[in-house]
């Protein structure tokens, strides 16, 4: 069964990773196989925030990925607790990975996917609004959270279209900000940032683990990592069955 | 072979066109395909009508045949004559001697009656066929009362027009299921469809169908709420009779412009001249 | 959980011997865009034509269930009832806009023809909705009496949305709703579907060969080949992490710009 009760001395976890494997088959490559997640283990609580480590290859987008359930495992568990009690996200239906991604599971990547005509303000307070939000609070929190990353309210009308890679990315960040979810995993949040900025987008993740949310990230700046983190983990020692 | 069978057609022909009529009889407004026959006029000319009348004819009726609304223009004259010939029956302009009454674009102003029959020539009985030129969608659009483009028509006017400015073949709706072609009679005409007592006939030759309004049927126009349906006003009276709720006519004078207007029933106008300078 | 929305089961459709279709099953649920992707001659304009009801499938059968009630087999419905499912709950997007567009009445005749169907009689009202929804699709209302003929292939498509949207369908299938379209208009007609999916609450099935198009408004992707489903999942799982050889090729096919 997908779903099971947890052990009491497990309450607070929000994400339990088992025995995580996934190969990718390139059949436009004449079938070359890789290797990129081997039998991982990690679990990350609520008020918790993991940093994945690794040099570049090692696995770590992909190990969010497949957290997020945009990448098929090739074996193992991911059991994230839902309001259902733990699902195994590696089994479940499209509608199951859509509805948690609706409540229980936030992505942050390093980019803003930009769908033109929509004004900055609505993208980041659509995210609230489509998880029952009142649009009028909705509005109102976009525009404080706009406020606190720096984004002028004279761009909060345009449409990010035209803006830097750090001021797009402040956007993506505000709307993760608008909407979070009990589980949030961050794709190096920070790296198109200037160091206030990166600054005020880190104590801002703070402040969400504080709240109660876990966290899972990839923090590109060791010094970052340093700042952030409840404890690392380290992907190319994942083969051992114990956390680093 | 100088001699024809009684009204042209032969007992066959009359029992299959019969046939039909009782069909379309049974469902008010609804067009009847029928088999209709080379008659000895082209289409156009009313074949349609006439092999509706030279099926119901019988030795004994009187015929009056009008073309839109008077009895003396040359369809109405040559169609009178050939049942004359082929069939050898009274004939009259009177209205309310008439027994079968065949008409080309109007009804009579006179009230007809029960034991009287109306029979229409119809060019295209296809009411929706302007908008939707596929036969196989206009049947479907009958069968299934699938009646949403008819109105388009009339929401077009409006919008073009500022009123529905459809003022002949007006559409109507026959006891409240099929929408019907009244033919091209004018919309002043529609309401006395409505409840008639006598029986409507209507014939197609070049199309081939037939259809009928029973006698007190309901035919009601079609219109919008807030654009109601309204028939043709004048300012003037008939010049000739002075009746102020005909259907009329105008006719030019000259090549100055003068114009008059003047019943479009020929034999009703006579009737009221004579019977107000009978008064005098 | 509520039930699917529309469920397909094992639909087949031929042409002679030529296999179109060969059983074909999903489900889809309230809210869900599900894209079809493929390329000339996979199979996806007949799966949709015939879930669609516009042609007839050989075998197989698609359930419909309306605000959760028991679902309706649509293959067994008659006519009648097909074409007032057709016109009410349910909207067809045709690829070329004078399929799914009267072009010789107005463009307020045509986003009206289904209220006088469905028996408004007010000639005020049903002018008022027109002029609401075109606004809805960014068509000047000043245009309400202009003729399809007079606009832009952009344009035609947008009336062609209103046309459907008029009587608030559930369920919107959309045949290459961008095809034969200027970039630019492309970008523009897809953000609109995109926005009144997300405010009308509209569920769609999408047919498309162009992945940027099944991105942007798909939640779910199925990839067809030779009338067969070769993938299907979440439209990010497809395209970031497809698993069969053909899906591979299809997604490293794209240009990058």
């Amino acid at each position: 069964m997908k779903f099971y009760k947890m052990a009491p001395e497990d309450i607070n976890l929000v994400l339990d990773v088992e025995q995580l494997e996934k190969q990718f088959t390139l059949h436009t490559q004449n079938g070359a196989v890789l290797d990129v997640l081997d039998k991982v283990n990690l679990t990350v609580s609520a008020g918790e925030i993991i940093a994945l480590c690794g040099p570049s290859g090692a696995g770590k987008s992909s190990l969010l990925k497949s957290v997020y359930g945009t990448y098929r495992v090739s074996g193992g568990k991911i059991n994230i607790l839902s309001e259902h009690g733990m699902i195994d996200i590696a089994k479940a239906e499209p509608r199951e990975i859509i509805e948690l991604r609706t409540r229980t599971i936030g992505y942050v990547s390093q980019f803003l996917r930009v769908i033109p005509r929509v004004s900055t303000l609505d993208i980041v307070a659509n995210a609230a609004i489509e998880t029952g939000t009142p649009e009028d609070e909705a509005k109102s929190l976009a525009v404080s959270l706009l406020e606190k990353l720096r984004i002028p309210a004279a761009l909060h009308d345009l449409s990010p279209l035209t803006f830097s890679g750090g001021e797009q990315q402040r956007v993506n960040i505000a709307r993760a900000m608008s909407a979070p979810r009990p589980l949030m995993l961050f794709d190096e949040p920070t790296a198109s940032l200037d160091p206030v900025n990166r600054e005020t987008v880190l104590s801002m993740i703070r402040e969400l683990a504080a709240s109660g949310t876990a966290v899972l990230g990839i923090f590109h700046d060791p010094k970052d990592r340093e700042k952030l983190r409840t404890r690392d983990f380290d992907l190319k020692e994942a083969r051992e069955p114990e956390d680093a | 072979m100088t001699e024809y069978n009684f009204a042209y057609l032969n007992e066959q022909t009359k029992k299959m066109i019969r046939r039909a009529l009782l069909k379309a009889i049974a469902i008010p407004g609804y067009q009847v395909p029928f088999a209709s026959r080379e008659m000895p006029m082209p289409y156009g000319w009313g074949t349609g009508g006439v092999q509706v009348t030279a099926s119901i004819l019988t030795p004994e009726d009187t015929l009056k045949v009008i073309d839109q609304g008077a009895d003396d223009t040359t369809n109405a004259v040559s169609i009178r004559k050939f049942f004359k010939r082929t069939a050898g029956v009274e004939t009259t302009e009177v209205t309310e001697d008439a027994d079968i009454i065949q008409t080309r674009h109007r009804i009579p102003e006179t009230p007809l009656r029960e034991d009287q029959v109306l029979v229409y020539q119809v060019p295209i009985p296809e009411p929706l066929r302007f908008l939707e030129p596929r036969e196989t969608e206009t049947r479907k659009m009958h069968a299934y009362e699938d009646y949403g483009l008819m109105h388009v028509k009339l929401y077009e006017d409006i919008s073009q027009h500022g009123h529905i400015a459809t003022t002949y073949a007006y559409p109507v709706e026959v006891e409240g299921r099929y929408v019907m072609d009244p033919s091209p009679t004018p919309k002043f005409d529609n309401p006395k469809m409505d409840e008639c007592p006598a029986l409507q006939l209507f014939g197609a030759g070049r199309e081939k169908r037939i259809y009928a309004v029973p006698p007190y049927t309901k035919v009601v126009s079609l219109d919008f709420e807030d654009h109601p349906f309204e028939v043709q006003k004048w300012s003037t009276p008939c010049a000739l009779c002075g009746a102020r709720n005909t259907f009329l006519d105008e006719v030019i004078m000259d090549d100055k412009g003068t114009r008059m207007f003047v019943c479009s029933d020929t034999y009703n106008c006579a009737k009221r001249q004579a019977s107000s300078e009978a008064a005098e | 959980m509520t039930k699917p929305l529309l469920s397909v089961d094992r639909l087949s459709k031929s042409f002679g011997n030529t296999v179109a279709c060969d059983g074909i099953s999903f489900d889809l649920w309230p809210g869900e865009v599900l894209g079809i992707v493929g390329e000339s001659g996979s199979g996806k304009t007949t799966l949709l034509r015939s879930i669609a009801g516009l042609i007839s499938a050989d075998e197989g059968a698609v359930s419909y269930s309306r605000n959760g009630q028991d679902p309706v087999s649509v293959s067994s419905l008659d006519e009648p009832a097909l074409r007032h499912l057709q016109r009410t709950e349910w909207a067809f997007v045709h690829q070329h806009p004078h399929q799914g567009l009267r072009m010789n009445v107005s463009a307020g005749a045509n986003i009206g023809e289904r209220l006088m169907a469905n028996n408004w009689r007010h000639y005020g009202n049903i002018r008022d909705e027109a002029i609401k929804w075109l606004e809805a699709v960014e068509i000047d209302p000043a245009r309400i009496d202009d003729l399809p003929r007079t606009f832009s292939g952009g344009m035609q498509q947008r009336l062609q949305i209103a046309r459907n949207l008029v009587t608030n369908p559930k369920l919107v299938f959309m045949d290459e709703p961008t095809g034969g379209l200027d970039v630019s208009v492309q970008a523009r007609l897809l953000d609109l579907i995109r926005g009144l999916v997300r405010d009308l609450g509209l569920s769609a099935v999408v047919v498309t060969h162009d992945l940027a198009v099944a991105r942007l408004l798909s939640t779910r992707l199925m990839v067809m080949r030779y009338g067969e489903v070769i993938e299907h999942g979440l439209t990010d799982q497809v395209l970031e992490d497809p698993q069969a050889p053909y899906s591979q090729l299809l997604v490293s096919s794209v240009l990058q710009v």
